[in-house]
């Protein structure tokens, strides 16, 4: 049996609330803060004289050359100190690297068990003909996870700082004069040529170097960080109107968000299924091929949109202030 | 046999050789050189003619196979990226330095408007920009 309830009790209900907090349509905190408004400044008469006095106290007695002592010594002696200072710490580290372990010894903590059980057993445990990839995206996947997550971070960050909040439209002729951007090279014809050569390359190898991330060095970091260095030419040599049609913010979350989910399903599974001695199901195929390795290849192509998208992000935000 | 794979070699080291004169030329003159456009030129050169002349020194070295050939794609894309990112250096600078008259030799007038077919509009160097850096 269903029953109707009123509009006002629907809408005190915790799920609904939640749901407006999140598209930001009534904050939560409103009720219960209390903001009290800036004044108009205005600048005190006490305060200023003051100011003025220490500065003027600074400018004479400080900086004068010829009667403050402490300010001599300090100029003739700064210079000597610094290299005193640059010369003893070359010194302590030169000490120091003579005293290392040699390299590749076998007695050397490095070279533990660990890394002999990486090297033994990696190809078989992980299916990676690429050793480091094996490591980094199976015995230590939860590791990459979190670097994946601080590029994200960063772009949050990044936004928070340098967002355009002004709606869509050009601003004042004042606005755009004061702008930066404004005197960059604006569709520059030679550039474009060479990014109409040059990108599609670029783009292609960012690929190939993602997809191959288990069979030759490189991975997702690299690859993802290639595309995005494209997709910057491209935007510079085409400007904004042409990025928009396919990189919006919405893209941005979308693809970052996605990739990050997906990473962190696909590897708590595997981690569960591996800490009960489950059968997970995922094939490792035959080493050598590109689909192969099981995890691996999902996981690369996850970390490469990650950091391709976070290497655009950060551009046009620091260009423009949005995307 | 024995006489090519020596004209290899002497081949080969003679380019490298130059490539690093070239580049040693390059390293020179972006320390020498104040003015920016300067500075470029001399950038531009190592990474144009140093680089190309290094890598057939080393694809001559490493005989036909397929490293020389990434070696060979190596240039191309050198050569495609290095010149128009001097171009676009230079462009900032004219756009952007209301005095370019003092700095080197150039038409009359240029400075004044540059115009864009693209944006259908002029780009000018603004004198009220303050830039009191001289030709730096």
């Amino acid at each position: 049996m269903s029953r109707k309830i009123s509009e006002e009790e629907y809408k005190r209900q915790r799920i609904v609330r939640m749901k407006h907090w999140l598209s930001g349509e009534k904050d939560l905190y409103l009720d219960n803060m209390e903001v009290i408004p800036y004044g108009e400044y205005k600048p005190d008469k006490k305060q200023m004289e003051l100011y003025e006095h220490d500065r003027d106290e600074v400018m004479t007695r400080t900086y004068d050359t010829e009667h403050n002592r402490v300010y001599r010594f300090f100029q003739r002696f700064y210079k000597m100190a610094a290299v005193l200072c640059c010369v003893a710490l070359i010194l302590i580290l030169a000490v120091e690297v003579s005293y290392l372990p040699p390299v590749g010894s076998a007695s050397n903590p490095a070279s533990n068990e660990v890394a002999a059980k990486y090297i033994e057993d990696g190809l078989q445990d992980t299916g990676a003909v690429n050793i480091v990839t094996g490591m980094i995206l199976d015995y230590r996947a939860f590791d990459t996870f979190g670097e994946s997550n601080v590029l994200f971070i960063a772009t949050c960050t990044v936004l928070i700082l340098m967002r355009n909040d002004k709606k869509k439209g050009k601003g004042s002729a004042e606005d755009e004069e004061r702008r930066d951007s404004f005197y960059e090279p604006k569709k520059d014809a030679i550039l474009q040529m060479g990014a109409r050569i040059l990108v599609p390359i670029i783009m292609l190898f960012g690929i190939y170097i993602i997809l191959n991330g288990h069979l030759s060095p490189g991975g997702g970091f690299s690859g993802g960080a290639v595309i995005g260095a494209g997709l910057i030419l491209y935007l510079n040599a085409f400007g904004f109107e042409k990025t928009e049609r396919f990189f919006t913010e919405k893209t941005y979350k979308t693809v970052s968000f996605g990739a990050l989910l997906f990473y962190c399903l696909a590897k708590s599974y595997s981690f569960y299924t591996g800490a009960h001695h489950l059968e997970s199901g995922i094939s490792l195929g035959t080493p050598g091929a590109v689909i192969s390795s099981g995890l691996i290849l999902p996981l690369n192509i996850c970390v490469g949109l990650v950091v391709a998208c976070t290497m655009y992000a950060f551009f046009a935000l620091f260009r423009k202030g949005g995307f | 046999m024995i006489l090519m794979e020596w004209l290899q070699f002497v081949l080969g080291v003679a380019f490298l050789l130059a490539g690093v004169g070239v580049f040693a030329v390059q390293v020179f003159g972006v320390f020498k050189f104040d003015y920016v456009l300067n500075r470029m030129h001399a950038a531009a050169m190592g990474d144009t003619l140093g680089i190309g002349i290094s890598l057939a020194g080393l694809i001559i070295l490493s005989g036909w196979n397929f490293a020389s050939l990434k070696m060979a794609l190596i240039i191309v894309f050198l050569w495609n990226a290095s010149p128009v990112s001097s171009h676009l250096t230079a462009r900032l600078e004219a756009v952007t330095n209301p005095h370019l008259e003092r700095c080197c030799e150039m038409e009359e007038g240029v400075t004044e408007h540059i115009w864009d077919e693209d944006q259908k509009e002029i780009i000018y160097a603004d004198k009220t920009r303050r830039r009191n850096d001289g030709c730096i």
